[in-house]
């Protein structure tokens, strides 16, 4: 029997705010233990929830930029469940009047294009975190109350592959959004998968397994990969799969189960008393649309068709809004679209990785850089010359061209200097040049190489072969 | 003088009494009567529990000492809930009433009424610190949850207090003890400090010995709060203004479903005698129908049960209150279960158990959802009467006080002495019990009168014409 995978997932966005969800501090990673909280956000008795106006924003911008139906009516629900890191022992989250349903997200990977639909998208409140120690378990609360948006996708991914390009899809836009800095070492990107198999081309679900403890887009793809695996196994001899919630272990690279459904928790959701509901005005939907900026895919289109990027390029340069707003930048000093491109993709994307910076953090001057692409274009300098001079220019900050200057770096293009230099590689290499004679056309290449290097990297390459190549024909 | 005995606003109208005059004066009084009234859960020592006096003469209550139910957050003073499980609580904050009457120049001196615990039940006799009494017969209770308040104020050991009202709460020990309780509408009186019992039925009101009092303290307390999204920005007036003596043409209503069989005939005449002084002042009475009132109790204990479930899971031992002993592996569930085993009383464990079972699925639409639409009905009910008429006048509660123990081992017969009170909960409209009455065993009776969501003015002119006609308000307790 043929089978399908059905894939579905949920992912926990933090919202990018000053302030938590339902109090006024301070919405930050990082801080001191328990030095973020206050009675709201504790939990205490007496204290009360006031909705965070800004993640209600964002989770509305988010919801729009999916495509979602934004809700005229909304309200807030109680989960309750006991937990030692959940402050009041309920969450308060949004149950059956979400703010959004039913929106999409496109991906369009090598190979094909996709619609995936979002279900639903609602905000929540985190809970704290829980260390273990030896003998003692410590609480941190400093997480708790901070505004957690889900945005849960209808199960429409069909390969773990699928699955993987649906993140990386949804993580581009929170982040063009500015809505989320969805770093999932953070912990403010979280994902839930659940998978299930069916038979090929039949219409119900097949019983599906939760994978949480998901730590990485990689672990993610794997977690699947393995369920996958482990389903069809089961199906396949005559088994049958149990609804149940599995963890995802990355030392084993196996799923193991959590709890199965049999002792599910029962949430008892209701309506959160201390929130009334409330309603959304056009105005304001339409005030918050008018922040989106252009996303991500449309980004990509418009620098394939206006600038006349390949796709490969165009989907680079768009995979890091910095860059991308970076390269617009450039052009607007100069407009140069394919080299410019080809030196923020190439090198300067070389040096992020390197240093694990950003552009920004980089610190290239867009001018330089475009000045740096000139001197390579007019001859001063080569290009492998003018990588040396990159690196200089992320370290001393001082322009190509004081560098080029100072170090003395200017290409030599006078053929006087360079006949004595080719003079002296052909006395030193007598073999190779009677290679060369016999027809052995790499040779050419090492002689040009033993000259680049008696120039100390200096000679302009095109007219160092001229020349050899003349010398020796 | 005994200062003790004054109100509010004889001690504001007295220039020359210091605010540490009126404190000596109340010490006195609760040195002599405590030992038989048990109002008191605690005296608090501590920074807060000091008298205070303002510097500043024109504050509106010039240092008056104020007693507090103790469920309402006084920052640095224990606040317990007359629950063990909030055993050493002491809230780093004050509740918003609490910041206004301090801003008001209200003395908050530490003294904490008795209550039954988390504000279950009717008759303070659910305290861990154990039943207060009804100064006018120390062998009945003195109504609840707010009973310590009512106590203390009948029995002159304090000139005001504040209590909760989740569904009679103020308005039943008031007419237990012979004194004024308002419940003002949801909404008029920011819950932040409140610790909750029924979010959606809670309010802070005073109580207090005539309706002039209501009045001032009710100024004081009631406005929007930006910490309480669930208070309402709607303007808040001087309610003693409101007080003009002048009710003619006031239309009121007189539900039949309020005078049926189960009302003390006693009561029933009392409320009858009532309705014919406000005819003689002018009123304009008609008889009006609240059909859904039998429904009232339980709808009222399927949606206070359910939040209240809810509300008080937060009381799990990790974070604050009673630490229960435990052996040295022991799990977390044993934690929770020890904890909240030791620390609840008796009805807050059947009240958390019944909330938890209306929430539970399979059970949500039976139970919960089905009494939220009965809510909506109730509601819909006070919404037409009150189209016809200004304010709707009901006896209090069907019976006066009962024995202490009476009703202990019989909880449904102890809930249905706030079937008359629980109604403007579910409606969130504003209420006021007022003294309207002795029985023959020397037992205070009280009227309600209910009105339109925020207008606590008619309410307090309606209530307050009457006591003007009357004597009720100025029989004090023989103890
Ligand atoms: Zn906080």
């Amino acid at each position: 029997m043929e089978y399908e995978t059905v894939i579905g997932l949920e992912v926990h966005a933090q919202l990018k705010t000053n302030t938590k969800a339902f109090c006024g501090c301070r919405n930050e990673f990082g801080l001191e233990p328990n030095s973020s909280v206050c009675p709201v956000c504790l939990g205490f008795p007496g204290s009360l929830p006031v909705l965070n106006k800004r993640a209600f924003e964002l989770a509305i911008k988010t919801a729009l930029a999916l495509g979602c139906r934004i809700q005229p009516l909304t309200k807030f629900d109680r989960k309750n469940y006991f937990y030692p890191d959940l402050p009041k022992n309920f969450q308060i989250s949004q149950y059956d009047m979400p703010l959004s349903l039913n929106g999409f997200l496109q991906i369009e990977e090598e190979g094909y294009k996709k619609r995936i639909g979002i279900k639903r998208i609602h905000l929540e409140e985190d809970a704290g975190k829980l260390m273990h120690e030896e003998n003692n378990s410590l609480v941190d609360f400093n997480r708790a109350g901070t505004p957690l948006m889900e945005i849960v996708s209808e199960p429409d991914m069909s390969s773990p592959q699928e699955a993987y390009d649906y993140l990386t899809a949804l993580k581009l836009i929170l982040q063009y959004l500015e809505v989320s800095e969805c770093s999932m070492e953070k912990g403010t990107l979280r994902c839930d998968a659940n998978i299930s198999l069916r038979e090929k081309g039949a219409k119900a679900l097949g019983v599906k397994a939760e994978l949480k403890n998901l730590n990485s887009f990689k672990a993610v793809k794997a977690a699947l990969e393995y369920e996958e695996i482990r389903q069809r196994a089961a199906l396949e001899a005559g088994g049958k799969i149990i609804q149940e919630t599995r963890l995802w272990n990355d030392a084993s690279l196996k799923t193991v189960p959590m709890r199965s459904k049999e002792e599910a928790q029962d949430y008892r959701y209701f309506p959160e008393p201390d929130l009334i509901s409330f309603t959304i005005g056009e105005k304001e939907v339409e005030g918050i649309r008018k922040t989106i900026p252009e996303l991500p895919l449309k980004r990509r289109q418009r620098f394939s068709d206006d600038y006349g990027l390949s796709r490969y390029d165009a989907g680079v340069l768009i995979s890091d809004r910095l860059l991308a707003d970076y390269f617009e930048g450039c052009l607007k000093i100069r407009n140069a679209p394919k080299p410019i491109a080809n030196w923020l993709n190439g090198p300067v994307m070389s040096f992020m990785n390197e240093r694990g910076a950003s552009i920004a953090e980089l610190g290239i001057r867009q001018g330089d850089l475009i000045d740096l692409i000139a001197l390579v274009e007019d001859g001063t300098i080569n290009n492998l010359t003018a990588k040396d001079v990159l690196r200089e220019m992320l370290q001393t900050k001082s322009s190509p061209r004081d560098i080029i200057k100072q170090k003395d770096l200017a290409q030599i293009s006078d053929s006087g200097e360079l006949s004595g230099l080719i003079e002296e590689a052909v006395r030193e290499n007598e073999k190779t040049v009677a290679d060369y004679k016999a027809g052995k056309v790499s040779a050419l290449m090492f002689l040009v190489g033993q000259v680049m290097r008696k120039s100390k990297g200096k000679a302009n390459p095109n007219l160092l072969q001229d020349m050899i190549k003349r010398r020796l024909s | 003088m005994e200062l003790n005995r004054l109100t509010i606003h004889e001690l504001l109208d007295n220039k020359e009494i210091a605010a540490p005059d009126i404190f000596d004066s109340l010490a006195r009084r609760i040195k002599d009567v405590e030992g038989k009234v048990k109002a008191f859960v605690r005296v608090d020592r501590t920074e807060s529990g000091q008298p205070r006096q303002n510097p500043q003469a024109e504050t509106l209550l010039k240092g008056i000492p104020i007693v507090i139910k103790d469920n309402i957050c006084v920052k640095g003073s224990l606040t317990e809930c007359c629950s063990k499980i909030l055993q050493g609580f002491s809230p780093p904050y004050d509740a918003t009433v609490i910041t206004k009457l301090r801003a008001a120049g209200a003395a908050i001196y530490g003294l904490r009424a008795n209550m039954d615990e988390f504000a279950f039940g009717s008759s303070t006799e659910n305290s861990c610190f154990g039943a207060s009494r009804n100064p006018h017969d120390p062998s009945r209770v003195p109504g609840g949850s707010s009973g310590g308040s009512a106590a203390c104020v009948a029995a002159d050991e304090a000139i005001a207090a504040l209590g909760s009202d989740t569904g009679g709460s103020i308005r039943q020990p008031a007419s237990f003890c012979g004194v004024v309780g308002l419940k003002p509408s949801y909404g008029r009186v920011s819950r932040y400090g409140l610790i909750a019992f029924a979010s959606s039925l809670d309010q802070i009101g005073p109580i207090t010995k005539d309706v002039r009092d209501a009045a001032i303290l009710l100024s004081v307390i009631a406005g929007y709060d930006e910490m309480d999204s669930t208070s309402q920005r709607i303007p808040v007036a001087d309610y003693t203004k409101a007080l003009t003596g002048d009710i003619k043409g006031l239309k009121i209503g007189v539900p039949k479903e309020y005078f049926v069989e189960g009302v003390d005939k006693e009561v029933k005449d009392a409320a009858r005698e009532a309705i014919e002084v406000f005819k003689k002042k002018g009123a304009v009475v008609r008889d009006i129908s609240l059909k859904y009132t039998e429904y009232a109790v339980p709808t009222y204990y399927i949606i206070a049960t359910a939040e209240a479930s809810s509300n008080l899971a937060r009381f799990d031992a990790v974070q604050y209150g009673y630490r229960p002993k435990l052996p040295a592996k022991a799990s977390l569930i044993e934690m929770y279960k020890k904890a909240r085993g030791e620390g609840f009383g008796q009805e807050a464990k059947r009240r958390i158990i019944l909330g938890t079972y209306v929430l539970s699925h399979g059970y949500y639409d039976a139970y919960y959802l089905r009494a939220q639409k009965v809510r909506t009905l109730i509601k819909g009910d006070f919404d037409r009467a009150l189209n016809e008429v200004d304010c709707v006048i009901t006896p209090t509660s069907p019976s006066c006080a009962f024995r202490i123990g009476e009703k202990l081992e019989d909880p449904l017969s102890m809930y249905l002495s706030d079937i008359y009170t629980i109604s403007a909960n579910l409606a969130g409209i504003p209420a006021i019990s007022i003294p309207a009455g002795m029985s023959k065993s020397g037992l205070p009776i009280g009227i309600q009168i209910l009105g339109k969501a925020f207008d606590e003015a008619t309410v307090l002119r309606a209530a307050h014409s009457f006591e003007q006609n009357t004597e009720w308000h100025k029989i004090k307790p023989n103890l």
